[in-house]
């Protein structure tokens, strides 16, 4: 983990999570919760088939307001190489988790199971945040992250239940 | 209070004991921009504010920007001199605060500002989701106020605020109001339901604390209670009666300020304290007594 005004470590991300870490270290961080808006603000929709059956989706609950989440991998005959798509449902009164929420989707979104599972816990820590949002929120983050990959684990076959 | 911005005349308010402490919606959407009033929103949500806010109203963080970022404490006279230059308030100004979860971190940040003795303080009642739901102007403009030349305040940590040897100190002498959930308080869990650990080894609450939980206080749109439902809830059912010392306490002191507002301001007692440790440093202190349950408990015998 490196400090808030060092660049933070990209090598081990794949380049679309590289991408937004790299943003938000080169961004002033006066500026930074703007870009955080802008990514929550770009958290697409649910499709109908989620947002008509809620139930589908599993709560994050270490997030300070509710945030719901499910992984879809297609095809996952193909194992790690299976491609993996997110959605999540996040209100608009929680700008906050919609940004993290619109972090992850952005870099994880239509990436293979291999990189989504391969993505380390402490890319929260990463994100040039740390003093402008509270630990907890960053904990958030990692709840989020953590129920990613093990969806992605269940639906590839590596965990059964 | 003495200042030029006069006070809300809503007759619900005339009702408490200072009623001048709070302002209504259609109140601020009247006052908003007068010369010596500034609007200031106080959110958990570190992105509410840049979703959208009052007109003209300038953000203050309690995470960033009102706390020690060393010590888990307030900014200093000098910091709070700063920040307070920096946000274009004026130590005379009126200050109108309001912010989500039914007004929580309106009511710490007041607090805080209390703390330095900023002597006009408001609170918007209903707060950010009233505005919204009245579907008011909202707007992205971010403010420019001209710095000012803030004086350095010290803070004054012995009228409004209790430490943890105060607290103990007060068992079976002052009464104590805990304001966290039911669930909190009897100690089946240390922390709000829905809400992330937040780090207490033991659950339950310091011995002889009535429950109040502070969602008691407010009605469902989140503006206060009328001033004789207040009195039912704390004066007679928690039992503060003519108590002349209380103090509220919670998780980390947000909702307590939220009590410390209602029992200071609305129902005039004289001195209220916030304990804003709170449960994160009473949950966590080695050898304090703890009583579980939904009982408030004795004295521990020394």
């Amino acid at each position: 983990m490196t400090a808030d005004t060092d660049t933070p470590v990209t090598s081990d991300l794949p380049q679309s999570l590289a991408d937004v870490v790299t943003d938000f270290a080169e961004t002033d961080s006066s500026d930074r919760l703007q870009l955080l808006l802008e990514l929550a603000s770009d958290l697409p929709e649910l499709p109908p088939r989620y947002s008509d059956h809620p139930e589908l989706l599993e709560q994050v609950p270490e997030c300070q307001s509710p945030i719901f989440l499910v992984t879809e991998v297609e095809d996952p005959e193909q194992g790690d190489e299976a491609i993996v798509r997110l959605h999540f449902s996040a209100p608009p009164e929680a700008p906050t988790t919609r940004g993290f929420a619109g972090i992850l989707y952005e870099g994880l979104n239509g990436q293979t199971a291999e990189v989504v599972l391969s993505i380390p816990a402490d890319l929260p820590l990463r994100l040039s945040m740390t003093e402008l949002v509270s630990p907890l929120r960053l904990r958030g983050m990692s709840g989020m992250l953590s129920r990613i990959q093990r969806q992605t684990s269940e639906r590839i076959g590596k965990i059964t239940e | 209070m003495s200042t030029a911005i006069p006070a809300d005349t809503t007759a619900k308010f005339a009702d408490y004991a200072d009623g001048s402490r709070l302002v209504s919606t259609e109140w601020v959407a009247e006052h908003a921009g007068e010369p010596g009033l500034v609007i200031v929103e106080s959110d958990e949500d570190v992105l509410l504010y840049e979703t959208g806010h009052i007109p003209g109203a300038v953000k203050v963080d309690w995470h960033t920007e009102l706390n020690d970022t060393v010590t888990r404490d307030y900014v200093d006279g000098e910091g709070f001199a700063a920040l307070m230059s920096a946000k274009g308030i004026s130590r005379e100004d009126t200050i109108v605060f309001y912010g989500d979860k039914s007004n929580w971190w309106a009511a710490y940040a007041l607090w805080v500002f209390s703390l330095f003795g900023h002597e006009d303080v408001r609170l918007m009642d209903g707060g950010r989701s009233k505005w919204q739901a009245e579907e008011r102007e909202l707007s992205t403009e971010k403010p420019r106020r001209e710095p000012t030349e803030y004086p350095v305040i010290d803070r004054d940590d012995s009228t409004l605020r209790a430490f943890l040897p105060e607290v103990r100190d007060s068992l079976g002498k002052r009464p104590l109001i805990d304001v966290r959930s039911p669930e909190e308080y009897s100690g089946e869990r240390t922390h709000m339901p829905a809400y992330p650990e937040e780090g207490a080894l033991r659950g339950g609450h310091i011995p002889t604390a009535a429950s109040v939980p502070w969602a008691k206080a407010a009605n469902e749109d989140g503006t206060f209670k009328s001033a004789e439902e207040l009195k039912a809830i704390y004066t007679d059912e928690a039992g503060l009666g003519t108590a002349d010392e209380v103090i509220a306490y919670c998780r980390i002191g947000e909702r307590s300020s939220h009590t410390w507002f209602v029992l200071q301001h609305l129902l005039g007692y004289t001195n209220v304290r916030n304990y804003d440790g709170s449960w994160t440093e009473w949950g966590n202190v080695v050898g304090v007594p703890i009583v579980t349950g939904s009982e408030a408990g004795e004295v521990p015998s020394r």
